[in-house]
């Protein structure tokens, strides 16, 4: 298992630098340009004199290779001055966003935090509710309990965030005022009346990203549980006289797991990716905002950063994911 | 009675105006959101009209315009003009005087070195300026003494009064922007996104793209302004969004640009809480016709140039009938409410230079089939499309994604069709339509369809470079990389000679004359623009915030200083 | 090819006992009513109740109506019929839906079994559900669509073409969900001993797959099937909202219920109707989905 972590992390490298030059073709080659927001009145030469001064006429590869060595030098060249007061970054150039003119890696930080809080919740909620409705609705299979858990799973899966979220707010806020519509990104938890604050705004983005996120995991978690409930194994271990507990929650529960783990491990990522309605929706300055907002002003730097960390979190997780595989399933064998 | 009761507040508030803002700082904190978020707060890199209004509560410009267009002093102890000399003569110099005794936020004082600067720092050819064109044709900037700056022009200039004036170009500090000239200025992270100013506020925490907290300006002019001890711009989400938040929820006390329908305009302002409010500056939501040929059979490099003219478009019968055939009072109606005004004109004010050309308000359904009868356009084929010559009157109509642009072509589709033209519509995403990117086919610069439509204005109060758009030059062809601004590709030598005319004119009323006449030369004479809504923008305010007067001609926060909580 | 004649009267009698299964599975049958009928609902329903046109005026007269005789689904905003206009847009998301859902399935099933079975592909395959998987959306839908609109839309017509493109793009860009928890599950059911046993009595790789493979896959396939359907109405939706879709005057459920959103406050029943269309698609396609994984395992078949 080791050497299978080990040589899966040296393939990595490859893998993410080719999707790396994928991903910024795609970007590059995506119709729009920096100046999509500038307004009509700014006239054409100035708009050519500023994407010069962006860089953004430069030959693609060049752009490119300017972006690598940023990102795998520079960058951490100025963390390490950060944290260590060297000079090793010097007068290098940052990866500077088109739109904003700030280094891409400061917006990242800004945003980190909003976006594990809201969006990290979100997730476990949604995992803290799934799995108990997903075990019991497969346990009891068409009870009442497994029909509602059914229609609400679904109606949470067939009506999209953005539906939810205005409905919430129309709910919540405007009748009755109980949450607060936009997210204060300045608020600081300082006592015990600010943490209220911040479970207050948190609640809409929380219950919508939720009941979504519940929605999906409940399902298959159900379905899994289902297809091993009828296994031989099942009836062995019931045959053998253990309690109905043991036999659902060791032997069919740990066999159920896999698709689910790979369902969750696979949506860790997306937890940074953020959720892009919602945070847009609440005013929550999470990253999943950041990136849309970047591509629809043609914010290269920022959507290529932006997209290869996503890319690297996802090369990880999956191989997370694989390695719980040969956990949870001792007879999958890698090698 | 709810409606009764928030009149009454907004009058209240009105009678107590001169009382209210007595002294600094004591009104709390006064909280403003926009629907895009703020990017940055340095407008001479960014000019996205968000970062233009947040960057105005704190840099000022020399001069700016109230909310009737009218130019008033900032900074300068008056506007420059021939009676008093601020202006030469030969219109070759103006000379600003700034008033005495200015500080910065940091307690420096501001000195014509701060201006002389600010210039540099914009005509700097490394520093892709956004604000360059602000600058054009200007030989030097220098500072006669501490307090006076002469600006040279390399010719003669009937408005002199770009640089330097209204939000879009504000003075920098000299001692904090020294080292972010030419090629440095993106890098200046702390400048760009603090920015020390004169305004009533000063930046005190700023997130790229989602908030602006700011304090009051200890050193601002005015020592019992501003009434508020802080603000927070919180940006982001939609229109939608921030007109609840401020007309429903009441967490906020300013949202700018609240475009929603009307009925929900109505149901909000029911609320009570706070009240819609509409300036007219000079936006205008326009049809533009192709006089070229956009056919998907030229090859690439042909299509919408002037090397092919459009089959039928070319017919002034043809773009008069398409014209006559939309009543501009229903679109008005079904997407602006009070937020617009049926217009015909493409310069729609300020009132001096408004032509009284108002004909195509009323719509003439009958009258529109009568022309393309009597000009040979029949249905000869009963399929209920006229043709003539072989070529069918068929459109490809295009727009933004936008729900009232998607209402305006629905209902427009649905007249052309009553008068026999068959339309297709197609939407695109406005960050591709406006991108400008020469490998896309979809910008508004290459036109490949026979219709679009957008909305267009021109900065401050005067058309002459908004009138040059249309010159036979300035037409978006392969050759300058589909980069120009006329795109409908009309092209007139009697235009082009006006255009010069204008530029060369310095009677207010002469210039006034001629920019009537190009706007009517542009759209009742020949149809190459049919204007259809003139739009204003349309923000809300709490109704416990007080001073707010909506402006067109600047920043929608011009009078920030003035603003105050009504108690 | 003698092979071939023994196996087809099997697979009827198998496709009889799925059959007689399915028909006993309460929820599943509903789910094929329920679908039936709003598919009645779209293709007839225009027949039975055609478009009236009104002239601009007119129809401005009727706006934003709520239900009555005339109008059994109300009006919208430009007073057109919600019914005429529902009727065109399910015909449209159902079509979109359905074969976006197929192309999904179709591609994720087939690269998870692959990935999954041969150790020789696993790394390859799974490092293009990574690439996939990380490559922003938008801008590769702009891409897409940007590089073959105009060539798809000269060869098939416009909407044949606008169709076409979106149904791909759509499947292209939601498979790897599936794939990896196909690939997940064939891991497993690789080194279970009945697939061993196949295996070591020489059956071919193809056969193991189809015939001892797919047939336990299916669970986690029909879950991944009922969200794409769904998944595939919201994102033709999202993809009309940025003028990728289809002509803005083509309603879908997914483009009304966006276009609703803003009235929600006023005029309720503007989103509720599309809402509930696209809500009852995706609870019976969910119905059908349990049934027909009760009536695929042969387990569960016995009871």
């Amino acid at each position: 298992m080791l050497t299978f972590t080990l040589r899966r992390l040296l393939l990595a490298i490859p893998t993410l630098l080719f999707i790396s030059l994928i991903i910024f073709l795609l970007v590059d080659l995506a119709p729009g340009s920096p100046m999509s927001e500038i307004p009509l009145t700014v006239p054409p030469e100035v708009r050519q004199k500023m994407i010069e001064a962006l860089g953004a006429d430069q030959p693609v590869f060049v752009r490119y290779i300017l972006w690598l060595r940023q990102f795998f030098w520079v960058e951490p060249a100025t963390l390490m001055d950060g944290w260590f007061g060297s000079h090793l970054a010097g007068d290098e150039q940052r990866i500077l966003s088109w739109q904003s003119r700030s280094p891409v890696f400061t917006v990242i930080g800004q945003r980190i935090p909003q976006t594990l809080t809201v969006i990290g919740t979100a997730y476990l909620v949604g995992i803290m509710i799934a799995m108990p409705i997903g075990i019991y609705s497969a346990y009891r299979q068409y009870s009442a309990f497994d029909q509602l858990g059914t229609l609400v799973a679904m109606i949470g899966f067939s009506v999209p965030t953005f539906f939810t979220g205005t409905l919430f707010i129309i709910i919540f806020a405007v009748w009755l005022g109980w949450f607060p519509t936009k997210y204060d990104t300045t608020l600081e938890v300082t006592d015990w009346a600010s943490f209220i604050l911040q479970l207050k705004q948190m609640a809409m983005p929380v219950m919508v990203l939720g009941l979504a996120n519940a929605a999906a995991i409940s399902r298959y978690m159900r379905s899994s549980m289902l297809e091993n409930m009828g296994q031989d194994y099942v009836r062995t271990a019931r045959a053998k006289g253990m309690t109905e507990r043991v036999v659902v929650l060791k032997h069919v529960l740990r066999n159920s797991l896999i698709p689910v783990v790979t369902v969750i491990a696979l949506g860790i990522p997306s937890i940074f990716g953020g959720a892009i309605i919602t945070e847009n929706l609440f005013g929550v300055n999470g990253i999943g905002a950041a990136l849309i907002g970047a591509i629809h002003a043609n914010d290269l730097p920022m959507v290529q950063t932006l997209a290869f960390i996503f890319a690297v979190l996802i090369v990880l997780f999956n191989l997370i994911a694989d390695v719980l595989y040969g956990l949870l399933d001792p007879r999958i064998r890698y090698e | 009675m709810k409606l009764k009761s928030a009149l009454l507040g907004a009058a209240c508030a009105f009678a107590m105006a001169p009382a209210a803002f007595a002294e600094r700082g004591t009104d709390g904190e006064v909280k403003l959101t926009f629907p895009q978020a703020v990017s940055i707060m340095n407008p001479y890199l960014s000019s996205g009209t968000k970062d233009i209004y947040a960057s105005s509560m704190v840099i000022e410009p020399l001069a700016g315009y109230d909310d009737a267009g009218t130019l008033i002093p900032k900074l300068v102890s008056e506007i420059p003009s021939f009676e008093n000399g601020g202006i030469s003569e030969d219109l070759t110099t103006i000379t600003w005087k700034l008033l005495p005794g200015l500080m910065w936020a940091d307690g420096s004082a501001l000195t014509a070195a701060d201006v002389v600067f600010t210039g540099q720092y914009c005509m700097d050819p490394a520093g892709g300026c956004a604000q360059l064109s602000k600058f054009d044709g200007i030989a030097s900037i220098e500072a006669v003494d501490d307090l006076s700056v002469k600006i040279t022009f390399t010719a003669p200039k009937p408005n002199p009064f770009n640089a330097f004036v209204g939000s879009t170009s504000p003075i920098l500090q000299k001692a904090q922007f020294e080292a972010c000239l030419g090629a440095a200025a993106p890098t200046c992270t702390d400048q760009n996104s603090m920015p020390i100013g004169t305004g009533p506020f000063k930046v005190t925490a700023f997130t790229v793209n989602d908030t602006v907290s700011m304090e009051a300006n200890a050193n601002y002019r005015d020592p019992a302004k501003p009434a508020f001890a802080s603000a927070v711009i919180k940006g982001g989400g939609d229109a939608e969004g921030s007109a609840r938040a401020v007309m429903e929820t009441g967490e906020f006390d300013y949202a700018w640009n609240t475009q929603i329908p009307p009925d929900s305009q109505a149901a909000m302002a029911a609320a009570g809480k706070g009240q819609f409010v509409v300036a007219f500056g000079t936006l205008v939501e326009r049809l533009e016709m192709n006089m070229t040929d956009p056919s998907a059979d030229l090859p690439e490099g042909e299509r919408s140039t002037a090397k092919h003219p459009h089959p039928f478009l070319t017919d002034i019968n043809v773009r008069t009938a398409l014209s006559m055939a939309i009543d501009r009072q229903i679109l008005t109606e079904v997407g602006y409410g009070a937020g617009g005004a049926p217009t015909c004109n493409v310069v729609p004010a300020p009132a001096m230079y408004a032509s009284d050309n108002t004909a195509c308000l009323t719509q003439d359904i009958e009258g529109a089939k009568a022309l393309l009868e009597s000009s040979g356009w029949v249905d000869s084929d009963g399929d209920g499309i006229r043709e003539k010559d072989g070529k069918k009157l068929s459109i490809l109509y295009q727009s933004t994604v936008n729900p009232i642009r998607q209402d305006f072509q629905a209902l427009i589709k649905d007249w052309w069709s009553e008068i026999g033209v068959e339309t297709e519509l197609k939407a695109i995403d406005p960050s591709v339509f406006f991108g400008g990117d020469a490998g896309s086919p979809d910008t508004f610069q290459k036109f490949y369809a026979d219709v679009e439509m957008y909305a267009n204005n021109f900065d401050g109060t005067d058309p002459e470079a908004y009138l040059t758009q249309y010159k036979c030059d300035k037409a978006p062809s392969p050759e300058n990389q589909w980069q120009g601004e006329n795109m409908n590709r009309f092209c007139d030598p009697a235009y082009d000679a006006m255009v010069s005319e204008l530029s060369g004119t310095r009677d207010a009323a002469k210039r006034a004359e001629l920019a009537k006449k190009l706007n009517d030369m542009v759209t009742k004479d020949s149809r190459i623009v049919v204007p259809l809504v003139h739009r204003g923008t349309l923000s809300a305010h709490s109704n416990a915030l007080g001073g707010v007067k909506i402006n067109a001609w600047d920043t929608e926060l011009w009078n920030v200083a003035d603003w105050f909580r009504v108690k | 090819m003698s092979k071939q004649s023994t196996a087809i009267p099997k697979a009827q009698s198998q496709f009889g006992a799925v059959w007689r299964q399915f028909r006993v599975h309460r929820g599943a049958v509903f789910g094929l009513v329920v679908l039936g009928i709003l598919a009645g609902f779209v293709i007839f329903g225009p027949l039975f109740w055609p478009e009236v046109k009104l002239k601009v005026a007119e129809a401005l007269k009727v706006k934003n109506q709520g239900p009555s005789m005339r109008f059994p689904l109300g009006t919208d905003q430009l007073g057109r019929d919600m019914m005429v206009r529902m009727m065109a847009a399910g015909k449209v998301s159902l079509a979109v839906g359905f074969v976006a859902m197929i192309i999904a399935i179709f591609v994720g099933t087939s690269i998870g079994v692959l990935a999954g079975y041969f150790k020789r592909l696993d790394g390859p395959l799974m490092r293009l559900t990574d690439l996939f998987l990380s490559l922003p959306l938008i801008p590769l839908l702009l891409v897409m669509v940007m590089l073959f609109r105009d060539k798809v839309a000269s060869i098939m017509g416009p909407e044949l073409g606008a169709f076409l493109l979106i149904v791909f793009a759509i499947g292209i860009t939601s498979w790897m969900q599936a794939a990896r928890i196909v690939r997940g599950e064939v891991l497993a059911l690789k080194e279970r001993e009945y697939v061993l046993a196949a295996r070591s009595i020489g059956a071919p790789a193809r056969r193991v797959i189809l015939r001892h493979i797919l047939p336990n896959v299916v669970s986690p396939v029909m879950v991944a099937a009922t969200l794409g359907v769904a998944e595939a109405i919201i994102t033709e939706s999202v993809l009309s909202f940025l003028g990728l879709g289809f002509p803005p005057d083509f309603p879908t459920w997914g483009r009304l219920l966006f276009d609703g959103l803003q009235y929600l406050q006023l005029y309720p029943e503007r989103v509720i109707w599309p809402g509930l269309a696209i809500s009852l698609t995706v609870l019976s396609v969910n119905y059908i989905g349990d049934g027909l994984r009760d009536a695929l395992d042969p387990r569960t078949r016995g009871r």
